[in-house]
């Protein structure tokens, strides 16, 4: 697929800084007093303001979407294959925008931050976040950029509800919701995973109810069991067995230590995890996916929830994503259906689950890449 | 590009402004056309992968799924015309999609290959299964499963008490009037509920 090949990316780019110093009322009926978030930018903003895209992230990415740093030449962006000169996100016609979300470690406030009332770290004290308070610090992202209208709002799973939410939250300032992997809220069985996640950090000696930092420990077991689990749920028992099968790394040893490739790769997957990630953070993040479900305002009517959305939309599911099932994009697509807006439905027969829309499978790349073409004529 | 004689047929039994749903929609260009010239709005079902951004292109609602079962999401009488272009020999359940599409729309229109028509009787005479441009399979490999004449459809709008609006047949691009199950390669009805 030479087509989105490294030759295409945005090349080297700078994360930048927006301090805002207005509170922001969170759901939980918190305030945070002020707060900064990091972003990229890449493209240019058109004279009238209309080419801006905004990318939302999941549970572990951040606002680094595309590109590669000048001191990290392989850092490169989570969505690159998505965003760049001439890809289905053109960099050549879009003002893109990628930004990290509050509650967050890769530099927007988050418990890794100073808080300012104590010139200490939050820690475990930085407050919850939700999707709608996300999407509220985005708008006054946008704000500071001069975006009064996005002409995309787009993200795949978490992401994707965040574009939801856009589209209920803000309906005059988003004109296509790209809503990919998503659901209308988590399933028991979801919450349930998430909450396993959870005991594993609350439960690791080291979490010291999340005042770690402050002792110069970190929960890395509870981290790496969480991260195991989650990687679980991304990929589907299809591609798990193709990959790994009942493959043995050097035959049965008769021990606990690793002898399934499968093992050895999600040791590997949680160890890595547990380097970068704040374990405050993965609480937090997986609470907002608790805690998403627009419908509840309106007695569980998604259909009620979406009425005010007026931005047309382009909702994606993979076949074997078990995570957030097609039935859960239909769900959505149905409640639009309902109120009559216009929407897109593809539903890729791709073997990865939930992992899909980070890959680069042709007939999604070409479809979303449809979808912005005709936004943009 | 010239607009197909079936497709403009159609587009005149389209009241402007209606609510159209399209069901195996292709690449868009049916409900374009409606779009472009009756002002349609609604939306197009198409299984196929490399259909969608196609439909996309043009500017399609396109939504994907199966027609068969996938009808469940949409209201009764949501819709002033449900479209089955050319489709309806390829479905299992023929009973159950004509009864979902007057369900959902408050007009249908049908279009099929006429199994009656004399191209396909001769080759029926002369002992093979019928290929012709309306049937441009084999036996071995189409997807049509179930064949049908105009007396045969005739029949069963009768029995299920389906009103014919209008109805048109066509011998290539040419409307035929006399002698239609015979003449007439592609029929195309414009359906309600009595």
């Amino acid at each position: 697929m030479s087509e989105y090949s490294q030759s295409q990316s945005v090349g080297i780019v700078a994360p930048q800084t927006a301090r805002f110093s207005e509170p922001l009322a969170l759901r939980s009926g918190a305030f945070l007093a002020d707060y900064e978030l990091v972003y990229e930018t890449y493209g240019t903003l058109n004279a009238d303001r209309s080419n801006a895209i905004l990318i939302c992230h999941a549970l572990n990415a951040s606002h680094h979407v595309a590109g590669t740093y000048a001191d990290e030449p392989d850092n490169v962006g989570w969505w690159d294959n998505m965003v760049g000169p001439g890809k289905p996100v053109d960099t050549n016609r879009f003002f893109v925008v990628g930004v990290n979300n509050l509650g967050s470690c890769f530099g927007s406030s988050g418990p890794l931050s100073i808080n300012p009332a104590t010139g200490k770290a939050w820690g475990a004290d930085f407050p919850l976040v939700t999707v709608e308070d996300w999407v509220d610090a985005q708008a006054r992202l946008a704000d500071h950029l001069g975006i009064a209208k996005f002409c995309a709002v787009m993200g795949g799973s978490l992401g994707g509800m965040q574009a939801l939410c856009w589209s209920i939250r803000y309906p005059s300032r988003v004109a296509h919701a790209l809503v990919i992997a998503a659901a209308p809220n988590l399933s028991a069985q979801n919450i349930a995973f998430n909450e396993v996640a959870r005991q594993a950090i609350l439960s690791d000696p080291q979490f010291s109810d999340g005042h770690f930092s402050e002792k110069g420990e970190k929960p890395r077991l509870g981290l790496r069991v969480a991260r195991m689990i989650g990687h679980i749920t991304y990929i589907s028992d299809e591609q798990m067995a193709e990959k790994f099968g009942r493959q043995l790394r050097e035959g049965l040893k008769f021990s606990f230590a690793p002898e399934f490739q499968i093992e050895s790769y999600l040791r590997y997957q949680g160890d890595k995890f547990a380097e970068y990630y704040d374990a405050n953070t993965y609480l937090r993040v997986t609470k907002a996916l608790d805690y998403f479900d627009p419908a509840a305002e309106h007695g569980g009517s998604l259909a009620k929830a979406l009425a005010p959305a007026s931005a047309k939309f382009l909702v994606v599911s993979f076949t074997t994503d078990w995570r957030f099932s097609p039935e859960r994009s239909r769900e959505i697509v149905k409640a639009l259906i309902d109120n009559r807006r216009d929407v897109a439905y593809a539903e890729i027969a791709a073997p990865n689950g939930h992992d899909a829309f980070l890959l680069e499978d042709p007939r999604y790349l070409a479809t979303v890449r449809a979808y912005l073409n005709r936004a943009m004529s | 590009m010239s607009i197909r004689r079936d497709y403009s047929v159609i587009a005149d039994w389209i009241n402007p402004g209606s609510r159209v749903l399209d069901l195996g929609c292709g690449d868009g260009t049916l409900f374009k056309l409606l779009a472009d010239t009756r002002q349609a709005t609604g939306y197009g079902i198409e299984i196929d992968d490399d259909k969608i951004p196609l439909c996309i292109a043009n500017g399609v609602n396109v939504l994907q799924r199966d027609l068969e079962g996938g009808l469940r999401d949409f209201d009764d009488q949501s819709f002033d015309c449900v479209i089955l272009s050319q489709t309806l020999q390829a479905m299992r359940h023929t009973e159950l999609v004509l009864t979902e599409m007057l369900r959902i729309g408050r007009e249908a229109i049908v279009t099929f290959p006429n199994f009656g028509y004399w191209h396909v009787r001769m080759q029926l005479l002369m002992g093979r299964m019928p290929v012709s441009d309306d049937l441009p399979y084999q036996w071995y490999d189409t997807p049509n499963v179930h064949l049908f004449t105009i007396a045969d459809f005739d029949a069963l709008c009768e029995k299920k008490g389906y009103r014919v609006i209008s109805r048109q047949v066509l011998a290539g691009d040419t409307p035929v009037i006399a002698l239609a199950n015979i003449r007439g390669s592609l029929a195309m009805y414009r359906l309600t509920r009595s």
